[in-house]
């Protein structure tokens, strides 16, 4: 991998009057000023596909751009880190050189139930399992319930991770919900699909952003240092023929490609983005990228150590449990990360932030999922 | 019978007509391969092995263990929102393939990791029947 991320912008509202497209053209043009760039610099767009299934069609129309390398790449809320990953392929291809992607959603004030409608996708598998009541929430549910009977975590190891995202929220102004909480108060939560409460979900904003992505050798003329892509990955996780081990995710594929491809280890990571859809999710993620061993994660999560002064900082913005959760999570993943690299975080800064890892999750855990990751460093 | 099924029914097709027809007569169906042997669920065109199209039915004894089960309080999907709680399992067949479907027929509360159950048939409408699991 050599590329660079040279622009980030993340959408500031939570609820907004904007489309999913203006959402996404406010945040292009600012991400394209943060990396000193113009739109007619953008020869390559990566987004995923909109309802209409053409997928950058849209966007690319109303944005009057003539890419010359498109990708809508749909594999859920971690599709913004496989487009990453793709872009910094294409670009080191010499595909493109200048990598525009962004998202754009409005699922609040549409008033979408992200999580507890039923899972049906319109596709043929719909009929063996959307039929039986079954929502995003309880697909990763299902997960949590084996985790632990298999070994015994508990749910306010779970809502450890909740915690930490809360405290970080509380440190950016752009989170939507910012007052501490504590593991009672995610325990005490409602029930909604066991073991997961209400404060084991994440929120349901609109929101949207951007990120560009560019050559190496554009790095002089960049008026930011550049953050570099060390290493990228992806995988499917899916039902395997009825014989699969829910426990295991798709980071334990893309994870270890990553790093070795990055040629870092987990100690010399100074903070993580991972996809917190659910606290599960980043229970399973931590232990399947080889922070802790298989089972091991609850305990791994306890004493604040995804907090800021902990041992591994993860989801400094507040992630999805606490920030921002639009539908899909992928791209504020890839800007905070890119945020922290650059020491622009503020008091939510972690000090001398030199790698990052980033890890998206899309689909459901509990039945098919994708899993991409990347590994950034400070220029 | 229940001709006012509120709940999403399956999407029947060609392809998986032959499961189905197996639910209208209270039969749980699996798929065997013709050329490796693998057995399968969902139901499809080819082997998920071997990807051979030589695939067989099956009759399955219908009796498994909850693999693993989520009891929802609160939702939002189809004729289920006035149902709660309800539970929902991947349950492993003795056959040793997975399906995902309800547990009923008890206080979810019961309902734990490795309990066994086996499959009933639903007739929810004339012409579809559901599998879903309770206690064995």
């Amino acid at each position: 991998m050599n590329a660079l991320i040279a622009g980030v912008h993340e959408f500031p509202e939570r609820k907004t009057a904007r489309s999913a497209l203006e959402i996404q053209a406010l945040s292009a043009r600012a991400a394209l000023t943060d990396a000193g760039l113009t739109p007619r610099d953008v020869d390559g767009y990566f987004t995923v596909a909109g309802s209409g299934g053409t997928g950058p069609l849209p966007i690319v129309d109303y944005l009057n751009l003539t890419p010359r390398y498109v990708d809508g790449t749909s594999v859920g809320g971690a599709s913004f880190v496989v487009h990453a990953h793709h872009a910094a392929a294409a670009i080191s291809q010499g595909r493109c050189r200048v990598a525009l992607i962004t998202y754009g959603s409005t699922a609040r004030s549409a008033g979408v139930p992200v999580g507890t409608r039923e899972r049906i996708a319109g596709d043929y598998l719909d009929q063996f399992e959307g039929i039986y009541g079954t929502s995003t929430v309880g697909l990763y549910a299902l997960v949590a319930q084996r985790h632990v009977h298999e070994y015994g975590t508990t749910g306010a190891q779970l809502a450890h991770i909740a915690v930490a995202c809360r405290r970080h929220a509380g440190l950016n102004p752009a989170a939507l919900y910012r007052d501490p909480i504590t593991v009672e108060d995610v325990l005490r939560s409602p029930m909604i699909s066991s073991p997961l409460h209400l404060l084991d979900c994440c929120v349901i904003t609109d929101g949207g952003g951007a990120a560009v992505i560019v050559h190496p050798d554009m790095a002089r003329d960049l008026p930011k240092p550049g953050v570099r892509i060390l290493g990228a990955a992806e995988a499917v996780a899916h039902t395997a023929a009825g014989r699969r081990d829910y426990l295991v995710s798709a980071a334990a594929q893309s994870g270890p490609r990553a790093l070795a491809e990055a040629g870092v280890s987990h100690a010399d990571l100074d903070m993580a983005m991972i996809y917190d859809s659910f606290t599960i999710t980043v229970l399973v993620t931590l232990e399947d990228l080889g922070f802790c061993t298989k089972g091991e994660g609850g305990r791994f999560v306890e004493g604040g150590r995804l907090e800021l002064g902990g041992d591994l900082p993860t989801n400094t913005d507040g992630g999805g449990l606490s920030s921002n959760h639009p539908g899909m999570r992928g791209i504020f993943l890839i800007i905070e990360a890119v945020r922290q690299l650059r020491g622009e975080c503020g008091e939510r800064q972690v000090e001398d932030c030199r790698l990052a890892l980033v890890h998206g999750t899309g689909g459901a855990l509990g039945s098919r999922h994708s899993g991409a990751t990347l590994v950034l460093g400070r220029a | 019978m229940t001709v006012d099924y509120k709940k999403p029914l399956p999407e029947i097709t060609a392809e998986s007509r032959p499961f189905w027809d197996g639910c209208r007569r209270h039969e749980f169906l699996v798929q065997r391969c013709g050329e490796c042997g693998a057995l399968q669920h969902y139901p499809r065109g080819v082997c998920a092995r071997c990807w051979g199209t030589n695939l067989e039915w099956q009759r399955s004894a219908g009796r498994g263990r909850v693999y693993t089960f989520t009891v929802t309080h609160r939702t939002q999907a189809r004729g289920f929102k006035d149902e709660t709680p309800y539970a929902l399992a991947w349950v492993e067949l003795e056959e040793g393939v997975q399906v995902l479907a309800n547990v009923v027929g008890c206080d979810p509360a019961r309902i734990a990791v490795g309990m066994p159950v086996r499959v009933i048939f639903e007739d929810v409408t004339p012409d579809v029947s559901l599998p879903r699991f309770e206690p064995a």
